[in-house]
């Protein structure tokens, strides 16, 4: 496959390692009240769509950039590819 | 006709080079062909036809087809190491001294013992397998797999390593052209003339496709002149790429391709340094297939005989190889492309004895006499095809003497590649064949005969028309050139698929599947393609069902009542054809198999003799041996004592380094690590437990605090990669906004331990004296920079592995050869002991320190007996998922140490511990020993490891078993502290 890196254009996806949903961003708040059930969904519960799917891929032969790439799981046909840091910040992430 | 000097068959013409004679030897027999010939050619040539045994039966085989497809002409070529089994005899280019052998016969081809099998073939129908040998089930393995093992297969390896070296490369291009017949060099052509960067790559030797095997003409030239006048012109324009022996055997997203391009194996010998074959990875941003269409038989009772083959293969061998397969042949057809066969072998003197044409109203073009309506139903000749039986329209049979048998069913575009991402064929009732569906790679469209397309007219058209709309796809603007005239004849065909009758019809001539196992399979409810393919292994084994995936489903259509498309088809994978490992494996093999890392003392080291272990990808000295030291343990032994009594030294360069830099540098570690590091003071260390977010122990090490916003963390040298992937996934994804950089330093620092109550002294000696290293000025824990040597930059930890008064002092790499060798100097006073792996794991035993055993992907901080330090004051990874109810069970599982009841037992690692009175088995499972030393100072050997409710059973003995080497111990339950248990000897 090939990865088309917001910074770099495109790469092999032989450059990456792949880690999983996309929504492992969204990291509970350990301070609230159901933290204990919340971390246990982020942990374990994913979707796992034919279709559609973001997910976190890191450059590790690269430049080190964790991406989040929107990737068909059928077809393999990438449609997004965003810098990790971006969507963690437009999701709300911060310090 | 004949041609008494290099074979019996020999024909005028064809592309072959007489003046170039090879000599070759099949089944130790010497014979000559020419230059251009196959080993097929060459074999027919010489009059022999009989070429292999079948897989199952060991029935006698000849060649069947004239290129990739073949299923029976399967032979081993080469000598010794270099042997490849399971070659095809119709893609090896004939060199001289070539040496090919047949296979899956004994003793010889001719007199082959197993074709027993053959007489007992009733109980070797489709899925044998699963019905005959149920019963005793132990019998299968030992017994009957064997035995069917033995006589059932293909050819046999070496057994040696393989000499020849292979490579990898990268290419890129706008169009790739797969085939380089009428259609793919039409599109190569178009593409190349527009400028476009082209790369047009074909399995065979000769450029050309059919127009080698085909009398037809191209405008003025015949096929073969026009393909080789357009393959010199693609090979003198610099933006095409015309790659010949080169095989596309898959398709992968995004426009990828694999090749494996043959680069020596057409010569005898490969000239030194020469990648026998390259696996080409090509980035293409369209492509298309021009693969052309392979010619399907048509079964009938004994239609394996050695002689009777493709239609196309047997004008194939006349046209382009000038060899006729016998001096009398016949045709057997469904549509008029066979008797295409008829008319080029009458026209080369060779005897047409009939054609057989399965349509009522076949065409009769002189050649021959025409059986219209009519059908063959058998054959004769033991080794090799004699007669055929012959039932005419009005149900006369008849004898009808011929030593080859030119068989068409029909011709099924080469679709393999477009299903390679699960692309499904559709059924062409016009052509009653298989063309490539709507949905297939993308970027990959299809011309000529690979589309369905089977007039060299409308393959000429349809490869121009192709490489200009796929290049308008990517603003390439190409023009479509007038293409000269071709033949176009339209495609006559009615589907016929098998002679019904008495005796066995093969489809699948590889895996001897017959008409017979489908209906079988069919009668025992095994109707699905899938489940068909696997109850009579049709289509498997090295040739995949190219000649027999098609026919096997239109009968299975047939028993069922269905259209083939209501069937369906199986979908192909990659490789198209059979790949060699070592392709795959490239230059990744013995000491290149991947980088080796070595620590900065490793030159040092080898001076020394040091025996050396791999470490993931790197070389660390295991121990040193010293004179008169004659097993390892006498050397482990003296080193750990001697850095116990004295001092010691370790290249422990391996460890994971992370420099950790920022205004919230000490934040992010904070979250990072269970413990706290937020308030750890500048030049102090500290060690840290790392969890998963899941609460499970990931990685411990030690992290120095050099600077209010710097930090330098050390990790496991297993998990020095993981971590730093793990750290930038926390600081890009979880907190964006934290003010922290961190950059892996594991190669930028030499890192020694030196250890042991003399350890200071050795230090004092190079350490500048601006440095105060005393324990006051410098205790346990502390770190800083400093300089040694006169200036050299260097960072000092007080940090202990071994339990001893302990530093680790690191220089830039560079520097680590010469540091090493001035601590031995420096240390010699003290008799200074360098160190390996082993005392290392000795020393960390003694003390208890858990390491990757420990720290195994299952551990949590409370079993390695740490569970008060995970902080539940602030956020760090893991330690909500830490405080589950079975995570912090009562009865958990906690790190202590044994010591064998008697001395003289050896604790072995990975036994599991019983209680002296339970059962032994895994109801009563007490834990299990992760390490396990001898330790000299303790004179015993002792272990380390897991027990329920460890921390309380101090004093008890129990039992440790290790099924698997047969050992059963008493160990007693102690401080997993063997060794100065208060700590006292680190800070002294």
């Amino acid at each position: 496959m090939i990865i088309h890196h917001p910074l770099l254009g495109p790469r092999d996806s032989a450059e990456f390692t792949y880690l999983g949903d996309a929504n492992l961003i969204d990291r509970p708040d350990w301070q609230d009240k159901k933290a204990a059930d919340k971390f246990y969904e982020y942990q374990y519960l994913r979707n796992n769509p034919a279709g559609e799917h973001q997910e976190l891929w890191y450059h590790e032969a690269g430049d080190r950039s964790w991406l989040v790439v929107t990737r068909n799981t059928v077809t393999h046909e990438i449609t997004k590819v965003e810098l990790a840091r971006d969507v963690a910040r437009a999701r709300g992430r911060s310090k | 006709m004949s041609d008494a000097m290099t074979g019996l068959n020999r024909l005028d013409g064809g592309l072959i080079d007489r003046s170039a004679e090879l000599n070759f030897r099949f089944d130790g027999k010497s014979l000559e062909g020419y230059g251009g010939d196959t080993l097929a050619s060459a074999l027919l040539a010489n009059g022999v036809r009989l070429m292999g045994r079948s897989f199952k039966y060991h029935r006698p085989r000849g060649v069947l087809s004239a290129g990739a497809e073949e299923p029976n002409a399967i032979v081993a070529l080469r000598e010794g190491a270099f042997t490849e089994p399971n070659t095809r005899a119709t893609t090896a280019e004939l060199f001289d001294g070539l040496v090919a052998r047949s296979q899956n016969r004994w003793p010889s081809l001719a007199f082959d013992a197993m074709a027993v099998n053959d007489i007992m073939s009733d109980f070797l129908t489709a899925g044998f397998y699963y019905k005959t040998f149920m019963w005793p089930a132990k019998f299968w393995e030992k017994i009957y797999e064997p035995i069917i093992r033995h006589a059932a297969g293909l050819g046999a390896l070496s057994g040696m390593s393989d000499p020849d070296c292979y490579d990898k490369g990268f290419l890129h291009c706008d169009l790739l052209i797969i085939g380089a017949g009428p259609a793919g060099l039409a599109a190569a052509l178009t593409a190349g003339r527009s400028g476009a960067r082209v790369i047009i790559a074909d399995e065979d030797f000769l450029p050309g496709g059919r127009l080698n095997a085909e009398t037809i003409a191209v405008g003025d030239a015949a096929g073969a002149e026009w393909a080789a006048q357009v393959a010199a012109e693609l090979a003198s324009m610099p933006n095409v790429r015309l790659m010949t022996r080169t095989t596309v055997i898959g398709a992968f997203d995004h426009g990828i391709y694999g090749a494996v391009e043959r680069v020596t194996d057409h010569l005898a010998t490969a000239p030194d340094g020469t990648a026998r074959q390259v696996l080409w990875r090509i980035y293409s941003k369209r492509s298309i297939l021009c693969a052309g269409s392979i010619e399907r038989p048509i079964a009938f009772a004994n239609n394996d005989r050695p002689g009777i083959m493709q239609a196309g293969a047997l004008r194939a061998y006349a046209n382009r190889w000038a060899v006729a397969a016998a001096s009398e042949v016949a045709v057997f057809t469904n549509n008029d492309d066979g008797h295409r066969t008829a008319s080029d072998l009458a026209a080369k003197g060779v005897k047409v004895t009939a054609i057989i044409d399965t349509r009522a109203d076949a065409p009769d073009h002189g050649d021959a006499e025409v059986l219209a309506g009519a059908c063959v139903t058998d054959s004769r000749g033991r080794l090799g095809l004699s007669k055929i039986k012959v039932r005419s329209a009005d149900g006369s049979q008849r004898w009808i003497k011929c030593g080859a048998l030119g068989v068409s069913g029909g011709w099924n575009p080469n679709v393999h590649l477009t299903c390679h991402q699960r692309g499904r064929p559709v059924w062409n009732e016009a052509i009653a064949a298989f063309v490539p569906g709507a949905v297939g790679p993308v970027g990959l469209s299809s011309a000529g005969a690979a589309s369905g397309m089977f007039s060299t007219a409308a393959a000429l058209t349809g490869g121009a028309v192709a490489a200009v709309n796929a290049l308008g796809e990517i603003g390439i603007k190409a023009k479509a050139m007038a293409m000269p005239e071709a033949e176009d004849a339209p495609v006559s065909i009615t589907a016929f698929w098998h002679v019904t009758g008495k005796g066995r019809a093969w489809l699948d001539q590889q895996n001897d599947v017959t008409v017979k196992d489908v209906k079988l399979a069919h009668q025992e409810n095994f109707q699905s393609v899938e489940h068909l393919k696997r109850y009579t292994t049709l289509g498997m084994a090295t040739d995949q069902g190219k000649t027999s995936n098609i026919a096997g489903l239109a009968v299975m259509a047939e028993i069922a009542g269905k259209t083939i498309p209501e069937v369906g088809t199986t979908i192909y994978r990659p490789p198209y054809t059979p790949t060699a490992i070592g392709a795959f494996g490239g230059r990744s093999r013995d000491e290149t198999f991947r980088p080796v890392r070595l620590t900065p003392s490793h030159k040092w080291a080898s001076e020394q003799g040091a025996v050396f272990v791999e470490v993931g990808m790197w070389m660390r000295a295991q121990w040193f041996p010293q004179a008169g030291e004659t097993e390892w343990r006498q050397s482990v032994d003296r080193e750990v004592l001697a850095t116990r009594r004295s001092v010691g030294v370790c290249d422990v360069t391996t460890l994971g380094k992370i420099d950790v830099q920022g205004a919230d540098a000490a934040t992010f570690l904070n979250r990072i690590y269970c413990n706290g590091f937020a308030k750890l003071p500048v030049g102090k260390t500290r060690y840290g437990l790392m969890l998963r977010e899941d609460g499970i122990v990931m990685d411990d090490g030690t992290t120095a605090r050099l600077g209010e916003t710097q930090f330098v963390m050390t990790t496991t040298t297993a998990n020095a990669v993981g971590v730093f992937r793990h750290m930038e996934f926390a600081r890009q994804c979880l907190w964006p906004d934290l003010d922290v950089q961190i950059i892996s330093t594991t190669e930028a620092w030499a890192q020694f331990a030196v250890a042991g109550p003399n350890s200071r002294k050795v230090l004092e000696k190079i350490v500048d004296p601006a440095f105060d290293i005393s324990n006051d000025a410098f205790p346990f824990m502390a770190c800083g920079e400093i300089t040694v040597c006169g200036g050299l930059r260097a960072r000092l930890f007080r940090i202990s592995f071994s339990g001893e008064l302990a530093y680790e002092i690191a220089v830039p790499t560079r520097y680590g050869d010469a540091l090493i060798r001035r601590l031995m100097e420096a240390g010699e006073e003290f008799d200074i002991t360098p160190y390996g792996m082993e005392a290392l794991g000795v020393m960390r035993i003694e003390k208890g320190h858990a390491a990757g055993n420990e720290l195994n992907g299952t551990t949590t901080a409370l079993n390695l007996g740490l569970g008060r330090m995970v902080s539940k004051t602030k956020d760090s990874i893991g330690s909500i998922l830490s405080e589950r109810e079975g995570l912090t069970r009562d009865d958990a599982l906690i790190q202590v140490g044994f010591k064998p009841v008697d001395p003289n037992d050896p604790v072995v690692a990975g036994s599991h511990l019983m209680n002296i009175d339970d059962p032994a088995n895994a109801a009563h499972d007490q834990g299990y020993i992760t390490s396990a030393a001898y330790s000299p100072c303790l004179e015993s050997s002792i272990g380390i490891g897991f027990l329920e409710n460890g921390a309380t059973r101090k004093g008890e003995i129990i039992r440790a078993m290790n099924p698997v080497e047969g050992s059963e111990i008493m160990v007693e339950v102690v401080s997993a502290h063997f060794v100065d248990p208060e700590g006292e000897r680190l800070r002294a």
